[in-house]
């Protein structure tokens, strides 16, 4: 048996792309590809640390883009954010499978891999879809629109898009509470930024004195306007339990509103 | 604003335009421009669901639900005793402003009553949209109920701002509509219809002429037939319903089952069912007629008037064409994988890409996403097994409904649903 390295990288995109570089040009045996902290399983295999080189992440990218269709490229990065244990490797697999077969190989859907990114990926952009959705923001007294999020996967990299082109002339910070990083446009750009937040914001007094007056008035008419709409004779709790999955409800207006 | 006021206003005027179920806000591209609020990128954002499972994405209210009518099947008739009540221009204007703002909303559907006659509510449904996109520089999603009868003047500048249009026909027979709004003429419904789509006829050919015209209803014009009201077959409603797509370049039409809301001799009585499977059925059919290239009358024809309910239209066809099957589905042109039971668009795509690499058999077409419960009855693929087996119709169906009837009979859904 060949011998088998583990690759250790920093957790960035770059960084992956790096290890793609390294594993081709040193010719490695690859059987796992992991970000900083994980534990490791396999007891044979041979650890390397790889640092992430802009130059060779770039090399590996333009060359996958010689081949690849920009659907490919797209679940590539989308397969990545997902932060799935073991992605990294079947993201190196689609590079390999590219490079060999030197075309786009995303329609090769009965290869494992190429699969599994096919379906990773669809799973990321429909939690894009849900967050560009599900987003509620709260105006609070500087006038800023403010929204928490704790997506399953990191989306705000590709969500960053469709707020800043919809929402230019406001200005909105949505934070994903879980990775404690936000996006903050000022009307002029947006940029990632990190709050504290060490003080906690749970009593009504506390929110009261963050968010402008009218916000309570208008979460309360939209929960309003959400119970009108509702046909009673045809309510289906299943269905509407699987459009708006319960994890999210926390931050929904209409289920939650400040005056609760 | 006085919220207190507009509270009480949203619940009459929400809770009587819920009926209506065009709610979708796709099909529109304006761009944001100068920095001005939203935009409407073509695919619609559902920003929540109702709890009976209903798409909410657009702020759908009516103006008023003062009319001067009286057509059986509208809670807002003229004989209903109900709380009435009207929104001010503006108001209409700042709830529509803040609730988008907030991300709630992808924009805004605007119907009502007829407060005098048609061309003085229609003014006023116009006013709103006017001062949306020309004082908030708002570029999200507008839809106007056209106000049947409305003149063609009114009906032209309605399309300048709005990105869709609809005249709700409701009634899908003339017979039917002589005798549940017998105060309403066809020809009213017609005539804004066709000035619509005329507008859009020749938006498009100035366009390629000249740049700049100013954009005209882009997402074109939609109408609503209400299912089970007045006693029509399956057959009657998609044979009026592919008669709207052709003659007036229709981009949706919708189905919604007829929820009894009077005890009124001409009508279902109240607490008879919400014929929602129905309701699901037409739907299907629709996008049979839309998207897989089926002809109306391959579905439905004088021998089978009405859609199965317990299997989808389909595979209801597919049994019934068994001559046209087994597709071989390394071999087949897409439109025959599209005829396909269990083979939706997205999968055959799949396939005609998939096949390029490799023979498919049942564990990739399985991995791709086809519903094989269904589709290998009708298919040969790379594994060997059931095409050898010469199943009658009445067989196939039963084996079918044997692995899936919880899931066909508890989905229910005035969206579409999977093929
Ligand atoms: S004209 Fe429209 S609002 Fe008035 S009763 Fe008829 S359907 Fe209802």
């Amino acid at each position: 048996m060949e011998p088998s390295t583990c690759l250790i990288y920093d957790g960035t995109f770059h960084g992956l792309l790096t290890c793609v570089y390294t594993a081709f040009e040193e010719k490695l045996v690859v059987n796992n590809i992991l970000p900083p902290g994980t534990p490791q399983t396999d007891m044979f295999a041979e650890n390397m640390e790889v640092f992430t080189d802009e130059a060779k992440a770039k090399r590996v990218w333009q060359g996958f883009q010689k081949y690849a269709t920009p659907r490919g490229q797209n679940a590539i990065y989308y397969a990545y954010l997902s932060e799935l244990p073991k992605i990294e490797l079947d993201i190196l697999r689609y590079f390999q499978h590219t490079f060999k077969f030197k075309t786009s190989v995303d329609g090769d859907l009965a290869n494992n891999h190429i699969l599994n990114i096919a379906q990773t990926a669809k799973k990321v952009a429909r939690e894009k879809h849900r967050m560009e959705a599900f987003v509620r923001f709260q105006l609070t007294k500087d006038n800023i629109y403010f929204s928490n999020i704790e997506p399953d996967f990191n989306v705000l990299p590709i969500i960053e898009k469709h707020f800043t082109s919809r929402y230019s002339d406001q200005q909105w910070i949505i934070y994903d509470l879980k990775r404690k990083f936000g996006l903050y446009y000022d009307l002029q750009e947006t940029r990632v930024i990190h709050i504290d937040f060490s003080k906690n914001l749970s009593s009504l007094e506390e929110k009261e004195h963050l968010f402008d007056a009218s916000e309570i008035e208008f979460q309360q008419l939209w929960k309003k306007y959400f119970e009108a709409t509702t046909i009673k004779s045809r309510i289906n709790t299943r269905l509407h339990h699987q459009h708006v999955p319960k994890r999210y409800w926390k931050y929904l207006s209409e289920k939650n509103p400040l005056h609760n | 604003m006085m919220f207190e006021r507009i509270k009480e206003k949203l619940e009459i005027l929400a809770d009587a335009a819920k009926y209506d179920v065009s709610c979708s806000s796709s099909g529109s591209k304006r761009r944001n421009k100068n920095k001005g609020l939203g935009n409407s990128d073509g695919m619609g954002i559902c920003h929540s669901y109702t709890q009976d499972g209903r798409c909410v994405s657009l702020l759908k209210i009516l103006l008023t639900n003062h009319c001067i009518f009286d057509c059986a099947y509208c809670v807002t008739r003229r004989s209903n005793d109900i709380k009435r009540a009207a929104f001010k221009v503006q108001e209409v204007v700042d709830l529509t402003i803040n609730f988008y703002r907030r991300n709630y909303i992808e924009g805004l559907f605007l119907s009502s009553g007829i407060f005098k006659d048609a061309d003085f509510t229609m003014e006023r449904l116009i006013r709103v949209a006017k001062k949306l996109r020309l004082e908030e520089n708002f570029n999200g999603y507008i839809h106007l109920k056209s106000i049947p009868g409305a003149s063609d003047e009114l009906m032209r500048e309605a399309g300048l701002y709005a990105d869709r249009l609809s005249v709700n026909i409701e009634i899908p027979t003339i017979s039917g509509l002589k005798k549940l709004a017998p105060e309403k003429n066809h020809s009213d419904f017609i005539k804004p219809m066709n000035k619509v789509k005329n507008e859009i006829i020749q938006y498009n050919s100035e366009k390629k002429l000249i740049k700049s015209t100013p954009k005209y209803a882009p997402a074109g014009q939609s109408t609503q037939m209400i299912v089970g009201a007045s006693g029509e077959s399956d057959r009657e409603i998609m044979l009026s319903a592919n008669y709207y797509y052709k003659n007036y370049n229709m981009k949706r039409v919708y189905y919604s089952g007829y929820v009894p809301i009077s005890n009124d001799p001409r009508l279902p009585s109240l607490g008879s069912q919400v014929p929602m499977l129905r309701e699901n059925r037409l739907y299907q059919t629709d996008w049979l007629m839309r998207f897989y290239g089926f002809d109306v009358n391959e579905l439905l024809n004088q021998q089978f008037p009405n859609l199965d309910v317990e299997v989808d239209p389909k595979l209801s066809w597919a049994l019934r064409n068994q001559h046209q099957f087994p597709v071989d589905v390394n071999s087949a042109e897409k439109e025959m994988l599209l005829r396909i039971p269990g083979v939706g668009l997205k999968s055959a795509h799949k396939i005609v890409q998939a096949r390029r690499f490799r023979k498919l058999n049942f564990d990739h077409l399985k991995a791709i996403g086809v519903a094989l419960n269904r589709a290998r009855y009708f298919i040969i693929c790379d594994s060997r097994g059931w095409e050898t087996r010469d199943l009658a119709p009445s067989k196939i169906k039963s084996l079918i409904l044997r692995n899936s009837v919880g899931k066909f009979r508890k989905e229910y859904s005035s969206q579409l649903s999977l093929f």
